[in-house]
């Protein structure tokens, strides 16, 4: 059996409270994080029943707001949207005040360099302001392209020093509602602020487990006693890389640098959707050849989810056969899901195998196993619409 | 019968020139939930310290390797249906399968019960 390697990183500010925790911490992102508390499994299900805690502070919370002032009312809004929407191709200008919308940074080939999560905040003294959240992997890049290409209009201020948890499962409103009555207004990818000691949380319905669920980005200062005090709560347990990675597969969502990457285009990733008319009409994002033409014309490859038939998991990296024995793509995320109850795994396939029922082989260590294409999510979504 | 170990965590109780083989408690431990195990079929030769069996846990894949030379005679059945069985029992029921030795001297050259404990604290 392979051994594990020597763990370094930068510390998030609840890096002391896994370890007193008795988690095993890998390198992620840079970062030391928990991978697993009591392990994968059980912390997967507990999700799925009652209330994971995720520590994810390695991720780029940021706010990007106009130069020239906050709190211009909707033109303002309209003026950071206008600045925003050159490198990414969604409706941010048509968000409501303290909505989310999940969206792609996109390079000049139309692929995908990042995906990214943008707030309009609730308060109207902040128009003008985006709140975005981008993966931690990718937050210098990103920030670096903010910085490059906005620095005349905008100001870019990290908020990555911070505490950012997620509350994810069914009993999530339960647990963060007591605490904070206002959680219950909201609905999926809404957000609001709210005063806490002198500073603000931010305070999102969203996540990446396909729960129900809520993400805050907390003040680094006076934040770790709120965390423990969920901890607390007999509904809530701390939760690792492990059982995200799980929660998110079964959830069908995508993992940067895995299911997605600067090749692979919103259109063949299924995420045409974040993509709305207006901006399919102005074609005015990086990239929006090959995106209107994959969207008139259809993408040569397409992101599926693959059950493999027997037990054995699929990982990342294998090649996907046609049942000739053709290649015809690559699994970009595989494993077992705990909630699906056998294995699972998402990957690219040329277009004419990627339709749902689609007998293919995988080969794995060499031999071919069954499999064939499945709907996403395998687990369906439980999102407070 | 003896049982010996390996630094790679695994053991083979021995019993005439048939060892049983499998992964420890330590091993296990570190591996987390066990999903599948990819298990060696019977008639297959084993080289020592080369890949004998895959073990699959949620998170990752993790090779298994010969302690001994030889060839398989036969793998655990209980595992295909229930490879839980590694983290309930890993050094009993959990085991995976059972090598016809063709170099016995090879045991000479691994770890008892005690060095192999001491060599785990040591980790």
């Amino acid at each position: 059996m392979a051994q594990s390697e020597q763990v370094t990183g930068k510390s998030t500010p609840l890096t002391g409270l896994h370890k007193k925790l008795g988690a095993r911490m890998v390198t992620f992102a840079g970062y030391e994080m928990p991978i697993q508390f009591e392990g994968v499994m059980a912390e997967h299900n507990w999700t799925r029943q009652h209330c994971g805690l995720f520590d994810v502070s390695h991720m780029g919370p940021s706010f990007l707001e106009l130069k020239s002032g906050v709190g211009g009312g909707e033109a303002a809004h309209e003026e950071i949207a206008a600045l925003i929407e050159t490198l990414v191709p969604s409706d941010i200008a048509g968000l409501p005040p303290g909505k989310a919308q999940l969206t792609v940074l996109l390079n000049e080939r139309g692929g995908i360099l990042d995906d990214l999560i943008i707030t309009r905040p609730a308060d109207p003294a902040q128009t003008g302001r985006l709140y975005i959240v981008v993966n931690g992997a990718m937050k210098e890049q990103d920030w670096s392209i903010f910085e490059d290409k906005l620095a005349a209009e905008c100001r870019l201020e990290r908020a990555d020093d911070r505490i950012l948890i997620a509350l994810q499962g069914p009993e999530a409103i339960e647990v963060v509602a007591e605490r904070f009555p206002e959680a219950r207004d909201l609905t999926f990818m809404q957000s609001i602020e709210i005063p806490f000691d002198d500073e603000n949380i931010i305070l999102s319905r969203c996540g990446y487990t396909g729960e129900d669920g809520f993400e805050l980005l907390i003040p680094a200062s006076t934040g770790i006693p709120l965390v423990e005090a969920f901890l607390a709560d007999g509904r809530v347990r701390p939760i690792g890389l492990g059982a995200r990675d799980s929660l998110r597969l079964e959830a069908g969502l995508c993992l940067y640098g895995h299911d997605l990457s600067p090749d692979i285009s919103p259109i063949e990733a299924g995420l045409a959707w974040t993509i709305p008319e207006r901006r399919r009409k102005a074609a005015d994002f990086p990239g929006a050849e090959r995106i209107l033409s994959e969207l008139s014309g259809g993408a040569k490859r397409k992101r599926v989810g693959i059950r493999p038939l027997g037990r054995a998991p699929a990982r990342e990296g294998t090649e996907i056969h046609d049942t000739n024995g053709k290649k015809i793509g690559e699994v970009t995320s595989g494993g077992f899901g705990p909630t699906a109850n056998g294995p699972v795994a998402m990957g690219y396939v040329d277009n004419a195998h990627a339709r749902k029922g689609t007998p293919l082989q995988l080969i794995v260590r060499g031999k071919p196993i069954e499999a064939e294409v499945a709907p996403l999510p395998f687990v369906p979504h439980n999102y407070k619409r | 019968m003896t049982v010996y170990f390996t630094k790679e965590h695994e053991w083979i109780s021995v019993d005439g020139d048939v060892g049983t083989v499998g992964v420890t408690a330590y091993a296990t431990e570190q591996l987390g939930d066990v999903v599948f195990v990819d298990l060696p079929e019977a008639g297959r030769t084993v080289d020592q310290n080369g890949e004998m069996a895959v073990v699959e846990s949620v998170k990752a894949a993790s090779d298994v390797y010969a302690p001994v030379s030889g060839e398989v005679i036969e793998s655990n059945p209980a595992l295909t249906s229930a490879p839980e069985t590694v983290n309930a029992s890993p050094e009993a029921d959990g085991w995976f399968c059972k090598i016809r030795l063709s170099a016995p001297d090879q045991l000479a050259g691994l770890m008892n019960k005690s060095a192999y404990d001491a060599f785990c604290e040591g980790l």
